[in-house]
């Protein structure tokens, strides 16, 4: 077991961070994922791109179990985090999701005020001692999601009364506030306006140096612009995996081509 | 701010514990299901265990002579002269039939003869009279008759009453007791199936053995009659007018607030309203099933309308568009192509409604359906007009069961209960299916 | 009363056959005008008959409804507003007009089909003003006879006063503390049983129950929805009354009744648990599945998830379900006749004997007292008082219902 281990991690390289093999999801009978094997490298963004269906969100979901909640959905195959089987049955998902954050969609705060959104995940795991410690974690999470100076007057009026790009920078800070290791992006800017989407790219290029990012997207130029990796699926299959600029100028399948030349999805 | 460094494969202190107070509360969900589930097995077991004994009745089988010289003196079969009989001249003969019986069948019992008739219902001298009065050919003959036993010794045969309760009770003892068990040995005791129970009317304080649902089950048919014909008619139209009709205005939105808030009135005011409108003020008469049944309708009004409003509204717009483009009025539209549609769902809400107000008792008993009635209410008459007879009411009956001092009555709301019971289960039944069996998707 | 003002029995028979006449009449004038070519009419001789019947109908039936009303206000007064015979000649009187109007109007170019549609309208929104009707009759029933009875009685006698002894003879202390008192102590138990059971029932099958679970639990809990009150109080008194006094009121040396607060107020808590549950299922499911997968991305528990995410923002909704069952559990009235018993006391021992305002509604109204008495018209004054608060209530929780599903919709 531990020579595979060292093996393996030799192959992989020292920044790699998350390995993912033979991986298939099904609903029920059908088939979302068929077979994928990826590695995921530490401080980079990865994006996933692909037309809609593919199954890029389903294998995003993957990485953090949260497939989990869904009753119909069987995920079978290996993912490995820093070297564990996230689905041995000594993990806790609690636990994983802590160290493996997640950014939805559509911007989802809670009912509840802005403070305590953030708090939320800092509250739960105990990652603060005191009072204080927690607003620090509160305050250093709005910075870095480039929200704190917009919202540190109203830290007491409820999230969701804010913009939509604040609610999802608000989302952003939360997760990032749980100390995670690795965040995971679902299409975060789908749900806004240009400039919205704007402030959250120039965030993730900064939140690159702390975190293992993976963001699936719609958009290749927003992939081209933000990943130093791109992962194409189509159908539920892996089709190609690489340099970002190898992948947009060079691409070794030709589905890969007509999709990002635009006859496909 | 470090990241934890820890293993996700080892599980800290901290995740175990918050694994611990997450079972816990799972386990205090389940508890209150739990809770829930126990507390309708507990009261569907005592209402059944209670209640089942009203369905079995008690009766002792004797040949009665009815000798000429006591019934008919002048020998002419006149009713008239017949009639002037009372019950106590039945009851002797009852006595000495059962006292004759005994003897024949060579029972010891150290019971004084009075006592021995006292094992016979009061209620069955009344029978027997009224048995021989339309059978005037009987007379100077012997009748075989099957006559209720007192309500003491039916209790003895049902466990409610034992050798030790006796002892106690100034209407029976043990002895009496006694000979009932060697009467029922002898066959001449007999416990059966209780028809009466669901036929015949109310009886006195005394009589709980011959008490039926009769003149209830009567009163509460002719309520639901008169609700259906009024609710239905007048919440539908109600219904259609507010969800089709109706203009979005200050006027409209006071009707839906109105009719919410009316759905959450209690019960007991309807009755209030109901004796101050129908009876003091319109001078309807009391206890009458119209009155019951109007008040019933008013309360009933805004759960038929909520329902039918949500039936109405799962027709989708598509129906009336398609019938407006073919040039019908709005009216046509609503009535040709979108009532049609909701009709199951406004049907299921019209009986769960009905269901509502068939179990409903506190405005009844302000109306006066508590009194005491013995003769089945007729639907129409010349003197109290449509459904003007007093009766009472399922429910109400229970109530007033409930009320009285012979435990043999406990036994017959428990009982009444159970019928009470079947009717809802059916027409919830019904509802149910009719639900599935038109559940339409669009 | 009533029997002065009854119709002879040929009025309606006599109605019906003028709106048959009218509708056949003013088919064929229709017909008639068509010169033998329908396609000449505005509307078909149909609409034109139907029209025709209704103007004869609508018009009697409103009318008799209005000229009895203003009788019996007139009897109630003692005063003869209209005659006994007045009232079938005006009736009839109407019809014959609406009749001769009816057919009067059936021309070629007479749009039937919109008047008749009118009437047909005219008919929904009475029955619409039904439910308004009642409302305003229920108040007005209860202030005009409460009325009489401050008139009587003085009000703050009434609201003020600890002490309430009816007394045939007169001279009774009719205050309603010791029975708000009352009605307030059993309520408050029954939610204390039914709003943690039936939140924490709605919080299994809504997030934790399979869907086998849902299948048998859900209906299980809908039945105690239907069982009707006085199963509930036959209940109380048979069973939980008798158990409480055995085993706890009477060990603990807290009294011997079978009839109690505490018998009352559990069986009612019974009772209230499906309506809680299904109020909280409401709510709980309107809150989007989005922000549970926020929570559990962040690796909360389902607990915590409940607890912290999906409680607080269902929580007006929550609250809306206490309120109408604290709404329900003050004017529920047979559980209370037969498990609290009828002795006005304000005690905290809830092993003992209680009553409530609707117990005493129902005591005071179904006695043999003089219908003018204040004894009697107490019960009207219990009545308006029970009907503010519940109404107070209901309007309370029927807003933040509402606001609250503005907010997710």
């Amino acid at each position: 077991m531990k020579d595979i281990d060292v093996i393996e991690r030799s192959r992989a390289g020292a920044r790699q961070k998350i390995s993912a093999r033979n991986v298939q999801v099904r609903y029920g009978h059908t088939a979302a994922i068929k077979n994928v094997s990826v590695d995921i490298a530490a401080d980079t963004v990865t994006a996933f791109i692909g037309p809609s269906g593919c199954g890029k969100s389903t294998f995003l979901r993957c990485l953090n179990r949260m497939n989990d909640t869904i009753d119909t959905c069987r995920v079978t195959g290996e993912i490995r985090i820093d070297d564990e089987d996230i689905h041995d049955p000594k993990v806790d998902p609690v636990q994983l999701r802590a160290k493996v954050g997640m950014v939805f969609q559509k911007p989802n705060p809670f009912a509840k005020s802005i403070y305590d959104n953030v708090a939320y995940g800092p509250k739960i795991h105990g990652l603060a001692r005191t009072k204080a410690e927690l607003g620090d974690i509160v305050k250093v999470a709005l910075e870095k999601a480039a929200l704190w100076d917009e919202v540190k007057d109203r830290l007491d009026s409820p999230g969701t009364g804010l913009s939509g790009g604040q609610q999802q920078r608000l989302c952003i800070a939360r997760a990032i506030a749980t100390a995670p290791q690795v965040l995971l992006m679902d299409e975060p800017c789908s749900a806004l306006d240009p400039i919205a989407t704007a402030q959250i790219e120039e965030l993730i290029h900064d939140l690159r140096r702390n975190y293992c990012v993976v963001i699936v997207t719609h958009s290749m130029q927003q992939a081209a612009r933000i990943s130093q990796k791109t992962a194409f699926f189509h159908l539920g299959s892996l089709v190609e995996y690489g340099d970002t600029d190898q992948v947009f100028t060079a691409p070794r399948d030709s589905r890969t081509e007509s999709y990002i030349t635009g006859r496909i999805g | 701010m470090t990241p934890p460094a820890h293993s996700l494969l080892k599980s800290d202190d901290r995740t175990r514990r918050r694994r611990a107070s997450e079972a816990r509360f799972r386990a205090c969900g389940l508890a209150a299901i739990g809770i829930a589930a126990l507390a309708l097995a507990v009261l569907l077991t005592s209402v059944l265990a209670n209640g089942a004994g009203a369905f079995r009745q008690t009766y002792i089988k004797l040949q009665i002579p009815l000798p000429e010289a006591s019934l008919d003196k002048a020998g002419q079969r006149d009713p008239a002269a017949m009639a002037k009989v009372s019950t106590f001249g039945y009851a002797a003969l009852l006595h000495a039939a059962l006292l004759d019986r005994i003897a024949a069948l060579q029972i010891e019992t150290e019971l004084a003869d009075q006592d021995v008739a006292a094992m016979i219902s009061k209620e069955a001298a009344a029978t027997l009279r009224d048995h021989v009065l339309a059978n005037p050919h009987l007379i100077g003959g012997m009748a075989a008759m099957d006559v209720l036993a007192a309500g003491r010794i039916d209790g003895y045969f049902k466990g409610r009453v034992t050798l030790k309760s006796a002892a106690m009770d100034g209407n029976t003892s043990p002895q009496a007791l006694q000979l009932a068990r060697k009467l029922a040995d002898a066959d001449v005791i007999e416990t059966r199936f209780n028809w009466r129970f669901l036929t015949a009317p109310d009886a006195s304080d005394q009589r709980p053995e011959a008490a039926g649902l009769g003149v209830a089950m009567l009163g509460s048919l002719y309520m639901m009659l008169v609700v259906l014909a009024l609710a239905l008619p007048v919440g539908v139209a109600a219904s259609i007018y507010l969800e089709e009709f109706a203009p979005r205005s200050r006027i409209s939105d006071l009707i839906e607030v109105n009719i919410s808030n009316l759905a959450a009135v209690p019960s007991i005011v309807f009755g209030i309203l109901g004796l101050a409108v129908f009876i003091n003020f319109a001078g309807m008469r009391q206890s009458s099933p119209l009155v019951g049944g109007l008040v019933l309708t008013l309360m009933t009004l805004p759960t038929i309308i909520i329902s039918t409003r949500a039936a109405l509204k799962s027709v989708p717009p598509s129906i009336r568009d398609a019938a407006l483009a073919l040039g019908a009025s709005r009216m046509q539209a609503v009535f040709h192509h979108v009532l049609p549609l909701a009709a199951p769902g406004i049907l299921t809400g019209t009986i769960l409604g009905l269901a509502q107000a068939l179990g409903e008792t506190a405005p009844l008993l302000l109306i006066g359906m508590v009194a005491f009635v013995r003769d089945y209410p007729v639907a129409y008459s010349d003197t109290a007009g449509l459904f003007g007879d007093a009766a009472t009411a399922l429910p109400v009956q229970v109530f007033n069961w409930t009320q009285r001092a012979d435990p043999g009555f406990a036994e017959r709301a428990s009982g009444a209960i159970i019928t009470l019971l079947v009717f809802l289960a059916v027409m919830n039944t019904a509802a149910i299916l009719l639900r599935r069996r038109f559940e339409r998707r669009w | 009363m009533i029997r002065n003002l009854d119709m002879a029995p040929s009025l309606p028979a006599l109605v019906i056959g003028l709106a048959v006449l009218a509708s056949f009449a003013a088919q064929m004038r229709a017909r008639a005008a068509s010169g033998g070519d329908l396609r000449n009419l505005a509307s078909l001789p149909g609409p034109h008959g139907a029209n025709a019947f209704l103007s004869v109908l609508v018009p009697a039936i409103a009318s008799y409804a209005a000229l009895s009303l203003v009788r019996l206000i007139g009897d109630r007064q003692g005063v003869e507003l209209l005659s006994a015979h007045s009232v079938p000649v005006a009736v009839l009187v109407v019809a014959a007009l609406g009749c001769g109007g009816a057919i009067s109007v059936s021309t070629a170019r007479f749009r039937a089909r919109a008047a008749f549609e009118w009437w047909i309208k005219s008919l929904l929104i009475a029955a619409a003003a039904v439910a308004v009707l009642t409302t305003l009759g229920i108040v007005l029933s209860m202030l005009f006879e409460a009325v009489q009875f401050f008139q009587q009685y003085h009000w703050r006698d009434f609201f003020l006063s600890s002490k309430w002894s009816p007394n045939f003879r007169g001279n009774s202390a009719l205050g309603i503390l010791p029975l708000l008192w009352g009605t307030l102590y059993i309520s408050f138990i029954a939610l204390l049983l039914a709003v943690p059971v039936g939140l924490f029932a709605a919080i299994y099958l809504s997030e934790y129950a399979g869907r086998r679970m849902r299948n048998v639990a859900k209906p299980l809990i809908e039945i105690l929805a239907g069982i009707p009150t006085i199963v509930y109080g036959l209940f109380a008194l048979t069973t939980i009354g008798p158990v409480l006094r055995d085993y706890f009121a009477q060990p603990l040396g807290l009294g011997d009744s079978a009839s109690s607060v505490m018998t009352a107020g559990l069986v009612m808590g019974i009772m209230l648990i499906p309506f809680v549950s299904s109020l909280s299922d409401d709510a709980i499911n309107a809150v989007p599945q989005a922000m549970r997968d926020g929570s559990y991305a962040l690796g909360a528990t389902r607990s915590e998830t409940i607890r912290q995410v999906v409680i607080p923002a269902a929580l007006p909704g929550i609250m809306g379900a206490a309120l109408l069952a604290a709404s329900r559990a003050i004017g529920e009235t047979m559980i209370v006749v037969l498990g609290a018993g009828a002795a006005a006391r304000l005690s905290l021992n809830p092993l003992e004997a209680m009553t409530t305002i609707t117990v005493k509604i129902v005591s005071q109204l179904t006695g043999d007292t003089d219908f003018a008495s204040p004894e009697t018209l107490v019960a009207f004054a219990l009545g308006l008082t029970l009907f503010v608060f519940t109404l107070g209530l209901n309007v309370l929780a029927l807003m933040i219902v509402r606001k609250y599903r503005e907010r997710y919709e």
